[in-house]
């Protein structure tokens, strides 16, 4: 297990990293998620030793590590520039670490030929990095990571210059190529649908603190914070502020009324959270399948702003108030600019964050049960 | 702003032993606004540096309305550029960036100081860049930098055409919501003709009228999105639009039915006896899980047998990854749907693609 205690990094008068704690264990796979500079380079920098924390300490299997220089921490790490050496083949390559570690040769040929049928370029062994494409190049700076048989693997942004299919394909592929070496698999991402395809654990990043630290569709369904729910959301997650009376709240002119769970909560100003999928055109047909103790749907007023049409689905950003919503729905829908719209929405798929921007309620998961 | 006519534009880099791009026959419409989409290598960034003239095309014409620009040089192509990473001039300030490609130009072509002004300033209220106007540009956020490009592009109101160059790849994914948004208002209120390079398909898609899908140096592709969806016209359109892409099984036709592995699908038609490879089309939104077990009250047997490999939770749905016999299935679940515990897949018929050696087996001639 790699330990991260209370772990800060100060430049100067600016914290790049602010005590930060997580425990990620053998054979998980981690994801660091947030916008550039949010610290996700930085803290991987100080788990792969390459960086010193100004405080706390990094513990492997409870060692600190501090005291160890990189070269001999087996870490492995991946960047976004995929990195090969030009003039070597392929299989040198991938070779290369092995070489270093002075392996004996039948079992740096073993090693090499079954990274490169895990990552298919059995046929590119013999061919050097520029005659391949991009995916084909990231994927033997990955072998090259694997066959070092590290215990700490860090991908930063790995896949970010590759086309978008490539990128599909390998996401799918990483976490169970990495799945049989039995490391600590870290990485990082800017892109919430991609850490949800991911799985595994997620750790948001905020202005190089780690905001929430868990299972990815937990953190993602169960956001401790506005900053956490709005960092993990893509589409951007619609919020407004909000306030409540009793079983109703109240925003702008609009009212919501609320279940009896939801009615509980105290009285005062909240901001509201809704996801963009759950923000609709037509009013829920269904609505006897639902909770009985759910109210029926709401409806605001919006004004179309443009509509985005993805060949199954049309987003439409709309103007409520002085907010500006996105909704997410099946099918092709063309709305001119200025279109009059209602968007309904069920009062039982809100967020509800307080004053402090601390979660106080989230949807139920029923299916999850 | 103009009517853009490709004649057998085509490009080799080696004397014509590889096409990077093959004869390409289009026109496209003035005030448009098209994206060229495929993986890399297909030849898109190609087309867009022969219509900017970065490249000169070993063979055919190209038209801005009537007029044949093949011959001549960029700057003479009154053409406004987007590329991947900011150009600007980081001691000007930002509206003084903006002003830049106003004030450059010269004789009957120039503006007044009033128009540049009036143009800077609604760049600067489309955008968002208010608070920023007068700053220099050295020391903004790439983000930052990249609204600018964008702003420079747009300022232009006489230009033919603005072309971008994966504009958005280096922007976070919540700055490219609110630009991809913003671009499409701004090309609703100017109608500047627009072309598009990009690799990302949600960007394409949302950003353009038409999407013109490339495959080493072919068009393979040219529609609305809904038509990329709905009846992709080959199999690598069909996979390379949607997320994830589109099933793609072997089958044998036998009247109306498809058989998968000795499975029959029921077709909407009857298919006379094709040739080749035949191949049944259906995208994994047109999927539907039924089967018992897993309290989902479902009794009936219908559909095919299909064992669930894995799922992926992307948050507003799930992704199951099925094996159908040999072969491999994506199926979109809703967020609700419990999986059953003997699953089976039911093809929505109307949604189903036939394809011939990876051609789409047209309907229209019935």
């Amino acid at each position: 297990m790699l330990e991260l205690a209370g772990v800060s990094r100060r430049l100067g008068n600016e914290d790049h990293i602010h005590d930060v704690s997580l425990q990620l264990e053998r054979g998980s796979m981690n994801v660091l998620l947030g916008p550039t500079l949010s610290g996700k380079t930085s803290l991987m920098r100080l788990m792969a030793g390459l960086d010193r924390p100004t405080s706390g300490d990094i513990l492997l299997d409870g060692v600190s590590v501090l005291g160890i220089p990189v070269q001999k921490r087996r870490v492995a790490m991946v960047y976004q520039q995929f990195i090969n050496y030009p003039t070597l083949t392929i299989y040198e390559n991938i070779a290369s670490p092995l070489r270093v570690a002075r392996l004996a040769a039948a079992e740096i040929d073993q090693k090499v030929r079954h990274a490169a049928d895990l990552l298919r370029l059995t046929d590119f062994l013999h061919k050097r990095p520029a005659e391949l494409s991009g995916g084909q190049q990231q994927r033997t700076a990955i072998a090259r990571a694997l066959v070092k048989q590290s215990q700490l693997v860090l991908l930063d942004e790995p896949l970010a210059n590759l086309d978008y299919k490539l990128r599909e394909e390998l996401r799918q592929e990483l976490p169970r190529i990495f799945a049989e070496l039995g490391a600590i698999l870290v990485y990082a991402s800017t892109e919430p649908s991609e850490a949800l395809l991911l799985g595994g654990n997620t750790a948001t990043l905020h202005e190089g603190r780690v905001t929430q630290f868990g299972r990815t569709i937990d953190v993602f369904q169960r956001p401790v914070d506005l900053v956490t729910a709005q960092t993990f959301s893509d589409p951007p997650l619609n919020v407004a502020r909000v306030s409540k009376h009793g079983a109703q709240l109240r925003l702008d002119q609009f009212v919501i009324p609320l279940s009896d769970a939801q009615a509980a909560l105290p009285d005062g100003d909240y901001t509201l959270g809704l996801r963009p999928w759950h923000l609709a055109l037509e009013p829920e047909q269904d609505q006897d399948k639902g909770d009985a103790a759910v109210p029926a749907g709401c409806a605001l007023d919006g004004l179309v702003k443009v509509t985005e049409i993805t060949g199954s689905e049309t987003y439409v950003h709309a103007q409520v108030g002085a907010q500006s919503w996105v909704s997410l729905s099946h099918g092709v829908r063309h709305l001119d600019v200025g279109t009059a719209l209602p968007l309904y929405f069920s009062p039982a798929k809100i967020y509800l964050f307080d004053n402090t921007g601390r979660l106080v309620l989230a949807p139920e998961q029923s299916w999850q049960k | 702003m103009a009517k853009i006519t490709l004649n057998n534009i085509a490009h080799s880099y080696d004397g014509g032993a590889n096409y990077a791009l093959k004869p390409l026959s289009h026109a496209w419409h003035d005030g448009g606004a098209y994206a060229l989409l495929g993986p890399s290598g297909c030849g898109k960034t190609t087309l867009l540096n022969v219509i900017s003239g970065l490249l000169q095309p070993s063979e055919g014409q190209l038209f801005f309305d009537d007029v044949d620009v093949s011959a001549l040089p960029t700057e003479r192509r009154n053409i406004a550029q987007v590329f991947q990473f900011p150009v600007l001039y980081d001691t000007m300030t930002v509206a003084e960036n903006l002003a830049f490609p106003l004030r450059n130009r010269r004789g009957t072509d120039k503006l007044a100081a009033a128009d540049i002004q009036q143009r800077v300033q609604q760049a600067i209220t489309l955008l968002g860049l208010e608070v920023l106007a007068n700053r220099k540009a050295r020391g903004l956020s790439a983000d930052d930098k990249q609204k600018i490009s964008l702003g420079r592009g747009l300022v232009r109101t006489d230009v033919n055409a603005i072309l971008f160059d994966e504009p958005l790849t280096v922007i976070d994914p919540h700055l490219k919501w609110q630009l991809r948004t913003q671009l499409k208002q701004i090309h609703r209120q100017f109608g500047h003709t627009m072309i598009y390079v990009t690799h990302d398909q949600t960007e394409a898609l949302t950003f353009a009228d038409k999407v013109v899908v490339m495959l080493a140096g072919e068009v393979v592709q040219m529609g609305t999105p809904q038509e990329l969806f709905d009846a992709p016209r080959h199999t690598f359109v069909g996979r390379f639009i949607g997320s994830p892409g589109m099933n793609i099984l072997p089958c044998e036709l036998q009247g109306a039915e498809a058989i998968i592995d000795g499975y029959a699908v029921a077709l909407a038609r009857e298919y006379p006896a094709l040739a080749g490879v035949i191949e049944l089309g259906i995208r994994p939104e047109f999927v539907r899980l039924a089967g018992t077990g897993g309290d989902t009250g479902a009794q009936s047997g219908e559909g095919l047998p299909v064992q669930i490999v894995g799922v992926e939770d992307v948050g507003r749905h799930r992704i199951a990854r099925a094996r159908l016999h040999s072969h491999t299935l994506d199926i979109i679940v809703p967020e609700h749907q419990p999986i059953p515990a003997q699953p089976r897949v039911v093809f929505d018929q109307s949604r189903i693609c036939i394809y011939q050696n990876s051609q789409l087996v047209s309907w229209e001639d019935d």
